[in-house]
């Protein structure tokens, strides 16, 4: 058994005090909305995990090309360990926006743009595991994979501009004004250093969930080769 | 509730908010433990599994050489 680098120890560490932190800011520090009430602080875990998965998913799609151009099986190991934490922490937004949405919108869901690509997204990926299960060669698997995971890279991006491309009720929080947004609300400074609190904890977060799921990655190869050798 | 004066009591949301998230976070750190226990387990058995075929090898190869001499001791 492989014991961890001293760095990816500071990073577990630092990774549990910044979401302590992160919560503290959110549920504390942050002003309540005065419309919305309690329920608008859900936003700045919203927009912390919104903003790594789908960094995430389009970071994958960079993965995507430099294995397809080097046929070295890491780079797939690195792409699956991405979409897989991208996944866990889309899941987090879209639930995060689901239970807000049911005071301010008076529902759990709707098809609005937003959510829509938002779902969709998510669907992409839950689907490339499924793509994945069933194709027994590791390079033909890592292959489509690649191919598969590039085009899917597209969605990321869709989902960040549907609020600007389409007509929407989803907020435009930053850098935006949407005058059909139901829900919208003004930043405060104090809301302002909490979002980007989340902003930086979600960041780091992420890095220590996808470090940690390449190790398990690598460990999975390992056990992969053994079984091969040990059975020929 | 965007033509109420009062501001509204959505406390519970929050808290179902709240949960959700770290009950997701919990439970993907949890599956990267126990798949990580679990294939460090795999390794280790199949390391052992590896180990007397390494070793078992040679002496394969000793015997092998034996045989070769006593078939032509016995042809003498």
């Amino acid at each position: 058994m492989q014991s961890k680098p001293a760095l990816l120890k500071i990073f577990d560490v630092l990774a549990i005090v910044l979401l302590g932190v992160s919560t503290y800011f959110a549920l504390v520090k942050a002003p309540t909305e005065l419309v919305m009430g309690n329920v608008q602080r859900v936003f700045y875990f919203h927009i912390g995990t919104a903003w790594t998965a789908l960094i995430g998913f389009l970071f994958t799609a960079v993965l995507s090309l430099i294995y397809l151009f080097t046929k070295d099986l890491k780079w797939d190991r690195f792409q699956v360990a991405a979409i897989e934490v991208s996944l866990v922490f889309f899941f987090i937004t879209i639930a995060l926006g689901s239970i807000w949405a049911r005071p301010a919108w008076n529902t759990w869901w709707t098809w609005d743009p937003r959510l829509t690509t938002a779902a969709i997204t998510e669907l992409i990926y839950i689907a490339y595991f499924m793509l994945r299960q069933g194709i027994d060669d590791p390079d033909r698997r890592a292959r489509f994979g690649a191919v598969y995971a590039l085009i899917g890279g597209i969605s990321a991006p869709m989902t960040f501009f549907a609020i600007r491309l389409y007509r929407t009720i989803h907020p435009v929080v930053i850098a935006g004004g949407n005058p059909e947004a139901q829900g919208g609300f003004s930043m405060t400074s104090d809301m302002l250093t909490a979002m980007f609190v989340a902003l930086i904890a979600f960041s780091v977060i992420f890095i220590d969930l996808y470090w940690n799921r390449i190790r398990l990655g690598n460990l999975e190869d390992q056990v992969e080769q053994l079984k091969l050798k040990v059975t020929m | 509730m965007f033509l109420q004066e009062a501001t509204a009591n959505t406390d519970g949301y929050m808290i179902a908010g709240y949960a959700v998230a770290f009950i997701v976070m919990a439970l993907y750190v949890a599956s990267i433990y126990i798949r990580s226990r679990n294939l460090n387990r795999d390794l280790t058995i199949l390391e052992e599994m590896d180990k007397p075929a390494e070793i078992n090898e040679p002496k394969f190869r000793a015997k092998q050489t034996v045989k070769t001499v006593t078939k032509r001791g016995g042809k003498k």
